[in-house]
């Protein structure tokens, strides 16, 4: 039960704007880590990073145990994604999807085609396999594509805004679907800016400015800051200086 | 090894699943091919003769008889003065006027000599100059044909007789020369299309993001790309080629495994191109015209439309880095002339280099990028 | 008509805004003019020969001399036999040989009679007739002054060449040349925009405004009309001042004209992106579709009376087919209206055919 991810003082820099200012935090395997901030706080830049997408400027990240500066392929082996933009490709259905980011990701023949019918039962898409995966509403697109993010196994999912435009229901069946995987020992980071979201993490930090304002459980933000839901602590965090009115 | 497999395999559901993009990619280059090798003709021919005749002696009709009895001109009008005649080139219903002034014949049995006009409509300079060529040819033999009856014709001064013939294409047949060219440069902008836009496509709709996620390789990925497309543009050029064959007669003098071999070399050339373009583009739109910019450049220069010699200098010097110019080249050098491997080395090294610095300049400026 | 023109300059701005795209959208047609204009000629000079000389004599030589000092050829071979003539042709070295027999000189001298045999390679058969042509002038040339001393002369032709005494083929190039890159440029450009709105899915905010097809159509192709107009400026004057193309006409008309023919081109652009699903398809249609054709059917660089008359006619749909003829007789001809009613009335007709169909097509794809 160590350590997934450890970060340590990562930084980025694009020219003379620092993106990611020295960020530290750990991660701890089976974790639900919510990585919250506003648009260009730097979340999105810190994700790259830890999926071996950008160099850091400085400063250190371990996923799985791979230095990301150094071993970016081996890390990219160990991990899965979804992004909100694009997991899936339209044109193809939902069976060759999942066979072809199998087969990328190395699983053999035999492999390929127990987790292939293993996803459809899951998803219970036995009807849709055949169908493209355009004709799938969003909903079911972002939970296949959440099921083919985990078909190598991977030790540590990274899913960046999941649920962006999907109904309150699918959501609330994506997050079943992520308490599952940590329960199997995956290790889950999510950025969101629903802030109800933010409640079903264990921990979540939230960026500003490309630091790391704060970082803790909920329960624990909300006290610190006095603040009925994890919306007002954002608020309190982002605009400091402003007065914060309650709606009763 | 695996990875590439199933890149390519992806590639090819996507590619034959769009049932729009299909025929524009197999059918189209075959029918443009046989379409437009039919237009590509300098041959010059049906000129629209307009005569003003002021003699209006057996002389002048048996003149203007020769014209029209020459297979190159026919007889479009009668115009009673030189500028009604002129009219009708203006309004491009005529193309030469001839004027035989009057007294012609008189002027010629006692004299022996004479005088005639050509106006020509020179727009068309080409065509202007084969015309009057023509033209020329024509007057020079009737004023042989006059020496001859006037009894001349032995007693001939010295003269020096052309005889002119052609090779590699005895029948002057511009098809042969046409077909294969017009498809190979059709094939090249549809393969070098095919791979810029694919490319920024991915990058536009973000599935390069995710592809760039997972332990696929730069070279995997690349590899993913253009095998696919250039397995396709063998396949169109094969069918090209033999509906051609089979459509044109094109004669196939050179070794058909050589023209196979050539086209999978060259192809990659084209295929990096395409590829170098779209990493310098953001948008579809941006790596479709840059594409197009220098597909158009490399087509007309390329020796095709317009003959190479004729080109400045320092534009035969920029057609070294023009694909274009090097598969035209080979097309006819070899399916032509039936030139062996001996005479088109320097050709096949210079594409296999250009398709290696191509290639490695793309794989180069391109980054795992997001 | 405010809705209208608030569309037209959302348009604008979209396009102002798109650096690089500009960039191309002006200086690739002024590139590729200046490159084409320069580049594309028929005129042959120093083509390559080879010369077989079997006899070597005095007139064989002088005859050889008075070739190479044409300036349409030189010299890049000598040959000794037919094999390394067919060699030098398989190589590509030699576009066209000239063989004198062993006994040249004497057969002039004895029998007052000699040939000379000029071989081509028709496998460019223009160039080889060409040639041909060439050297035929030359001997003849050659043989009335060298050898018909004290003989009368001949029947003389007084030729007049009209339009282009000089017989510049930039005259029938350059403006093939305009027409062919603006028509592109112009069509490619329109058929991305509706497109591409399928494409990003944002074609339902059009469809649901209060914005009619035909506004909506004639929006799209408005910004890109001011600019492809002005594109067409430059090109014209390009043409007049870099290439010495004559502007015997009209300068309204000449403008009257291109407007519309960028008004066509820019329709038929709208037009195939209302038929197109995705971008790509709309720039193959366009970019690949259009661009042999016209570069082959339009009269540009081969004529059209030598074609067969299917290809006449499917080269008499091609807008830029109308449009060469209209700008050699504004530019070099001088003429008005009145001669070039026709292709103006058949521009006319096309832009509203393209048009038409445009919002055709627009209205079905509602549902």
């Amino acid at each position: 039960m160590g350590n997934v991810i450890q970060v340590q003082a990562l930084t980025r820099t694009f020219g003379d704007f620092t993106a990611v200012n020295k960020i530290s935090f750990e991660v701890r395997q089976g974790e639900i880590f919510g990585f919250l901030g506003a648009n260009g706080a730097g979340k999105t830049t810190a994700l790259k990073m830890l999926t071996g997408l950008l160099m850091p400027s400085s400063g250190t990240a371990l996923v799985a145990g791979y230095d990301v500066a150094r071993y970016p392929e081996e890390v990219k082996r160990t991990i899965g994604y979804m992004s909100q933009r694009f997991s899936l490709y339209e044109d193809l259905t939902v069976r060759e999807n999942i066979r072809f980011f199998g087969g990328i990701y190395g699983l053999s023949t035999s492999q390929l085609r127990e987790k292939t019918a293993q996803v459809i039962e899951q998803l219970g898409l036995e009807q849709q396999a055949g169908l493209l995966v355009r004709s799938l509403p969003l909903g079911w697109r972002q939970k296949l594509a959440f099921a083919v993010a985990q078909i190598h196994e991977p030790k540590v999912v990274f899913l960046d805004e999941p649920t962006s435009g999907v109904d309150p229901l699918t959501r609330r069946q994506f997050w079943e679907g992520i308490y599952e995987a940590s329960a199997r020992g995956i290790t889950l980071m999510v950025t969101t800016h629903y802030m109800e979201e933010a409640e079903y993490c264990h921990r979540i930090s939230i960026m500003v400015d490309g630091r790391i304002d704060a970082l803790d459980t909920p329960a624990a933000l909300r006290q610190q800051f006095k603040a009925v839901d994890m919306d007002e602590v954002f608020r309190k965090l982002a605009r400091p200086d402003q007065p914060v009115g309650h709606v009763d | 090894m695996r990875t590439i497999r199933f890149l390519i395999q992806k590639e090819f559901i996507q590619i034959f699943r769009n049932k729009t993009m299909l025929p524009l990619i197999l059918v189209m280059p075959i029918v443009q091919t046989l379409l437009l090798s039919f237009a590509a003709s300098y041959e010059v021919k049906n000129l629209a003769l307009s005569v003003v005749d002021h003699d209006k002696t057996s002389t002048s009709r048996r003149l203007i008889e020769r014209f029209t009895a020459s297979g190159y001109f026919k007889m479009q009008s009668y115009a009673r003065s030189h500028r009604e005649a002129e009219a009708e080139l203006a309004a491009e219903t005529a193309d030469l006027v001839l004027e035989i002034p009057l007294h012609f014949e008189r002027d010629w049995v006692r004299e022996g000599n004479g005088q005639l006009g050509v106006t020509i409509n020179a727009l068309n300079a080409q065509k202007a100059g084969i015309s009057n060529a023509y033209a020329n040819g024509i007057i020079r033999e009737f004023n042989q044909e006059l020496l001859e009856r006037a009894g001349f014709g032995h007693a001939a001064p010295r003269s020096i007789q052309v005889v002119s013939s052609n090779w590699y294409n005895p029948r002057l047949d511009y098809k042969t020369f046409m077909v294969p060219g017009i498809l190979g440069v059709i094939v090249s902008m549809v393969v070098a299309f095919l791979t810029a836009i694919n490319i920024v496509r991915e990058r536009e709709q973000g599935t390069i993001e995710q592809m760039n996620v997972t332990p696929v390789t730069k070279w995997q990925f690349i590899a993913g790309k253009l095998l696919p497309f250039w397995l396709l543009s063998l396949v169109i050029v094969g069918v090209g080629l033999t509906v051609g064959y089979l459509a044109f007669h094109i004669p196939i003098e050179g070794s058909l495994w050589l023209v196979f071999g050539y086209t999978a070399l060259y192809t990659p050339c084209m295929l990096g191109f395409g590829f170098l373009v779209s990493n310098f583009a953001d948008t579809q739109q941006q790596a479709i015209f840059s594409a197009w910019f220098f597909l158009l450049i490399f087509t007309l220069m390329s020796g095709l439309f317009t003959p190479l010699d004729s080109m400045p200098v320092w534009a035969q010097w920029l057609n070294k880095i023009n694909p274009i110019h090097y598969f035209v080249e080979f097309m006819r050098l070899v399916l032509l002339k039936g030139a062996h491997f001996f005479e088109i080395q320097r050709n096949f090294w210079s594409v296999v280099m250009y398709a290696v610095v191509v290639n490695s300049l793309a794989i180069w400026t391109y980054k795992k990028r997001v | 008509m405010n809705r209208f023109f608030a569309f037209i300059s959302k348009e604008f701005r979209h396009i102002l805004r798109d650096r690089r795209t500009l960039m191309i959208l002006f200086g690739m047609p002024i590139a590729q003019v200046l490159l084409f204009g320069f580049v594309l000629t028929n005129d042959l000079k120093d083509a390559p020969i080879a010369v077989m000389d079997q006899s070597g004599d005095v007139e064989s030589t002088a005859l050889t001399n008075r070739l190479l000092s044409s300036g349409y050829f030189r010299q890049t071979d000598t040959v000794a036999t037919i094999d390394a003539l067919e060699g030098a042709f398989r190589r590509g070295n030699i576009k066209l040989a000239v063989v004198f027999p062993p006994s040249f000189g004497q057969d002039l001298a004895r029998s007052g009679q000699a040939n000379v045999q000029l071989i081509g390679d028709a496998s460019d058969p223009n160039v080889a007739t060409t040639l041909i042509n060439y050297a035929q002038a030359i001997v003849l040339a050659y043989q009335n002054e060298r050898l018909q001393q004290g003989f009368s002369a001949p029947i003389r032709v007084e030729t007049r060449m009209l339009y282009n005494p000089e017989l510049k083929s930039v005259f029938g190039f350059v403006p093939g040349v305009m027409t062919l890159i603006l028509m592109l440029v112009a069509a490619m450009m329109t058929s991305i925009t509706i497109a591409r709105e399928k494409e990003m899915g944002t074609m339902e905010v059009l469809l649901v405004s209060p914005l009619r097809p035909i506004q909506i159509i004639l929006g799209k192709a408005s910004p890109y009309l001011a600019l492809t107009v002005f594109n067409a400026l430059i090109v014209v004057l390009l043409g007049i001042y870099v290439f010495g193309m004559p502007m015997n006409g009209s300068i309204l008309l000449l403008a009257f004209e291109s407007i519309l023919y960028m008004l066509v081109a820019l329709s038929l652009g709208i037009f195939i992106s209302t038929k197109a699903a995705d971008q790509q398809q709309a720039m193959f249609i366009s970019a690949l579709g259009l661009m042999m054709p016209t570069v082959l059917l339009s009269g540009f660089i081969f004529p059209r009376e030598s074609m067969p008359l299917p290809l006449q006619v499917i080269g008499a749909l091609i807008p830029a087919t109308w449009y060469n003829k209209i700008i050699k007789g504004v530019m070099i001809k001088g003429v008005g209206l009145e001669s070039l009613w026709l292709p103006t009335g058949i521009l006319v007709l096309m832009a509203l055919v393209f048009i038409g169909l445009s919002v055709r097509n627009f209205k079905d794809r509602l549902e």
